[in-house]
């Protein structure tokens, strides 16, 4: 016991300070495919590139766009653009409360060039109403609804000493009566779908939905199928998208913390 | 061809002579025999497991639409563990030709236990009979699904949505007599785990029967690469699973490569390898945390759970992703590694050695936790060979087998590529398999080191045909985390995925899980359940 506390003392504080503190990702991580506007349009690769299918228009359209809820964050649109038309950026700070929000699209201006279209408002005042609902504390009940594991393994991680989110509040409950909603990983296959539905419902109201990684936000990789209902919107209404594929632990704790509409508030407090 | 594969191969010549047709491949130490007649299947696999063979899986395949207007059942066997090792690397594979309007085939279940799932996988997803199943109950599809629809059928459209029905009680075996409960649990679980039911019957706190029933997570994926190129259905296998995302991505690779026969560069398939281990360390030391917290020491729980989380943060660094996923391609890999990386790798490796010993030899001296290890969950040697069990769960029960050594894959199949030693354990209980995951992350610190410092230089890629060559199979054995993960890969007439099947290791293993329930009490179930650390998304597609 005595050894247990002395080399936990030796080991100091392990626990990062994010949201305060603002992290950045390693060199080679993919965040979000980002169109870099002034380049010729027919530089973007076609839209045949995605596996996933989030890339819409080109060839003859005069609109291109990614859907980042579908996304699964590959890099591949980027090996396939010429002139670097499209780039992984590193942000990982995704999450949305409506899928518009997650759609990036550019258009071809009258010179042939990518330019951007006004891109839609993100809504923090609805995180803020959802604050106001459910006060400071956050109690999610998990739910898999058929992901490959990623994004399970993504949530447990939240709960080890690096990232601890029950430093802010958030925690995972063992039921969905104990819950303020859940969060929701996969897209929804068809012998979950009942599941997914009693369990949702065994939330007391008022709840929220948080649908976490591509499957969930839309489906991803998986679509739609006679095995696939095509992401956790199609069964319930949707609070958060979180989108990654899977989403990294702090982009996560963002999409959390937009959740409680508590994100401005922890930043501001930042020293 | 090395000497104990001709020797094999006569001897399965001899013994199905007159009954069958024999031409080398999909591999080119692999065999493939073609029965004359269904109903011979029975006596055939008979014969194949009398000259030493074991099954690895069964694929069934539509093939109405081309000229041979048939469906097909291959049953796949590999060199069992009384084969003398080292052990041919051979896949030798039974091909059984059904009558598309009456698909039928003898059960051989009753004396292959291995082959009960694959059977009724099949006869969910194709339709086809297997007469005289001891079990033949639906596995994979549930609740409602319409009689007579059989998705993997090439008729069925994908994109059909039969009406999900509510949930009916699904058959299983009832434990009469006094004191006997049943104690229900799952799909949906008190945690961050997978969905899967769980019917234990109980009494008191023992457990008497476990039936578990699962593939709730099918996603359809096995359907969903069909008519795709290899290059974009990758994206998918490596999406199957999470903590297998090399492990699949490269099985489906390797078959892909095969069928193109494409030579990849051999720094490309170091990195593969060097990838390939550190996914297996990281999720065996993960493991150590979970079966920590299964055995409620919370010490442990969090030891393992910043060590694995070190590990994740070192294959973002790598890959620009936690599970190692956008590495590996189709002739190779994508990113190549650099003296800073390389460095990066040391620094981790060296913590997560130290780590580890701590963390052992805390749990080693921990007698309240020892008590909660040993004689738990205990699987039986032969109960592991009976069921064709793999990786750690069978290593830790005596069975000897590695693919990286029986089936040489990445830079195991290299003359001057590494040699793994594989370890086995005896006691097949929790302690064993804890102790047989420690020693093999001890294995892989040491072929990772070795990898590092023999880097071969050279090309990362080597280019593959946007289309495959037409009908061209693809057949591939990958030592996963959890064991060996067998691929089926067949292009069709366009060179895009005709079918693809993938038997995972957990695939193999769950069926071992209620027979080591059978020694625990309910509150073990976790720490056994853990112990064996069975993917469920790999297991239902
Ligand atoms: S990075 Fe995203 S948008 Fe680009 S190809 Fe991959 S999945 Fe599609």
């Amino acid at each position: 016991m005595l050894l247990a506390m002395l080399r936990s003392l030796r080991t100091g504080v392990v626990t990062i300070r994010y949201p305060a503190q603002s992290t950045q990702p390693p060199v080679r991580f993919r965040g979000e495919p980002q169109i870099t506007t002034g380049k010729a349009f027919t530089a973007l690769p076609p839209a045949s590139v995605c596996p996933a299918g989030a890339i819409s228009g080109g060839s003859g359209e005069p609109r291109y766009a990614i859907d980042l809820a579908r996304c699964v964050f590959c890099g591949r649109c980027a090996e396939h653009a010429l002139d670097g038309a499209i780039a992984m950026g590193r942000e990982f700070e995704l999450a949305r409360r409506q899928r518009v929000g997650l759609v990036v699209e550019v258009e071809c201006d009258a010179a042939g060039l990518t330019t951007a279209r006004p891109s839609a408002p993100e809504g923090e005042q609805v995180a803020e109403r959802i604050r106001r609902i459910l006060g400071h504390s956050l109690q999610l009940r998990h739910l898999d609804s058929g992901s490959c594991n990623a994004c399970d393994w993504e949530l447990t991680a939240l709960l080890n000493p690096v990232y601890d989110v029950r430093r802010l509040g958030i925690d995972v409950v063992a039921s969905p009566r104990h819950a303020d909603g859940v969060l929701v990983t996969g897209p929804v296959t068809r012998n979950l779908e009942t599941a997914v539905r009693r369990t949702y419902e065994a939330v007391p109201e008022p709840r929220v939905v948080i649908a976490v990684g591509a499957c969930a936000a839309s489906g991803g990789i998986v679509g739609r199928s006679y095995a696939s209902a095509g992401g956790v919107g199609e069964v319930l209404p949707v609070d958060v998208l979180i989108p990654g594929c899977p989403p990294r632990p702090e982009a996560i704790i963002f999409g959390l913390l937009l959740a409680v509409g508590r994100l401005r508030e922890r930043r501001s407090r930042a020293p | 061809m090395a000497d104990s594969t001709l020797t094999l191969e006569s001897e399965i010549r001899l013994r199905l002579a007159g009954r069958a047709g024999f031409e080398h491949g999909p591999g080119p130490h692999d065999l493939t025999v073609r029965l004359a007649h269904a109903t011979d299947v029975p006596a055939a696999v008979a014969e194949l497991g009398a000259a030493g063979l074991t099954l690895a899986m069964l694929v069934a395949t539509d093939e109405e639409a081309t000229a041979e207007r048939d469906l097909k059942v291959r049953y796949i066997f590999e060199p069992g563990v009384g084969t003398t090792l080292p052990r041919p690397d051979t896949f030798v594979t039974l091909v059984a030709a059904l009558d598309p309007a009456h698909p039928q085939l003898p059960s051989i279940a009753a004396n292959v236990p291995a082959a009960n799932w694959h059977e009724r996988e099949a006869q969910d997803l194709f339709g086809i009979v297997f007469t005289d199943h001891p079990e033949p109950n639906s596995l994979v599809l549930h609740d409602g699904w319409p009689r007579g629809l059989y998705p993997l059928r090439k008729r069925f459209d994908a994109r059909q949505r039969p009406v999900v029905e509510p949930a009916e009680e699904f058959p299983h075996l009832r434990v009469e007599g006094e004191g006997v409960l049943e104690v229900p649990v799952g799909p949906i679980h008190a945690g961050i785990i997978e969905p899967g039911h769980f019917r234990f019957s109980t009494v008191g706190e023992r457990i008497l029967h476990l039936d578990p029933r699962l593939f709730y997570t099918h996603r359809g994926l096995e359907k969903r690469v069909e008519g795709l190129t290899a290059g974009d259905a990758f994206y998918v296998v490596e999406r199957i699973c999470g903590v297998c995302s090399v492990a699949h991505g490269l099985g489906f690779c390797e078959a892909t490569e095969q069928i193109a026969g494409v030579e990849v560069p051999s720094r490309a398939r170091a990195i593969r390898t060097l990838a390939l281990e550190l996914e297996r360390l990281y999720n065996h030391v993960g493991d150590l945390g979970n079966i920590a917290a299964g055995a409620s020491y919370h010490y442990g729980t969090s030891a393992g759970a910043r060590m694995k989380e070190a590990l994740q943060q070192l294959n973002e660094r790598l890959t620009g992703n936690r599970f190692l996923r956008g590495l590996v391609t189709p002739g190779g890999v994508r990113l190549d590694l650099t003296s800073e990386l390389v460095q990066s790798i040391e620094g981790v490796l060296a913590a997560t050695a130290e780590g580890l010993e701590n963390l052992m030899n805390r749990i080693e001296n921990a007698p309240s936790v020892l008590d909660r290890l040993d004689t738990t969950g205990i699987l039986a040697r032969q109960d592991a060979i009976n069921l064709g069990v793999t990786g750690v769960a069978a290593r830790a029960s005596g069975v000897d087998r590695d693919a990286r050594r029986d089936h040489p894959h990445a830079a195991y199949a290299d003359a001057a590529g590494p040699r793994v030693a594989v370890v086995t354990e005896t006691d097949g209980d929790v302690h064993a398999r804890l102790t047989l995951r420690v020693a093999e992350a001890r294995e892989s610190l040491r072929l990772i080191r070795a990898l590092l410092s023999g880097l071969p230089s050279g090309a990362l890629c080597a280019a593959v045909p946007g289309v495959l060559p037409p009908w061209g199979i693809g057949l591939r054995a990958i030592e996963s985390p959890r064991g060996a993960a067998v691929h089926w890969l067949r292009a069709d007439g366009a060179g895009r995925i005709d079918r693809y099947h993938l038997r995972s290791a957990s695939y193999a293993n769950w069926p071992a899980v209620p027979l080591a329930a059978q020694t625990a009490i309910i509150p073990d179930f976790p720490l056994v359940n853990k112990s064996f650390e069975l993917c469920y998304s790999c297991t239902d597609r």
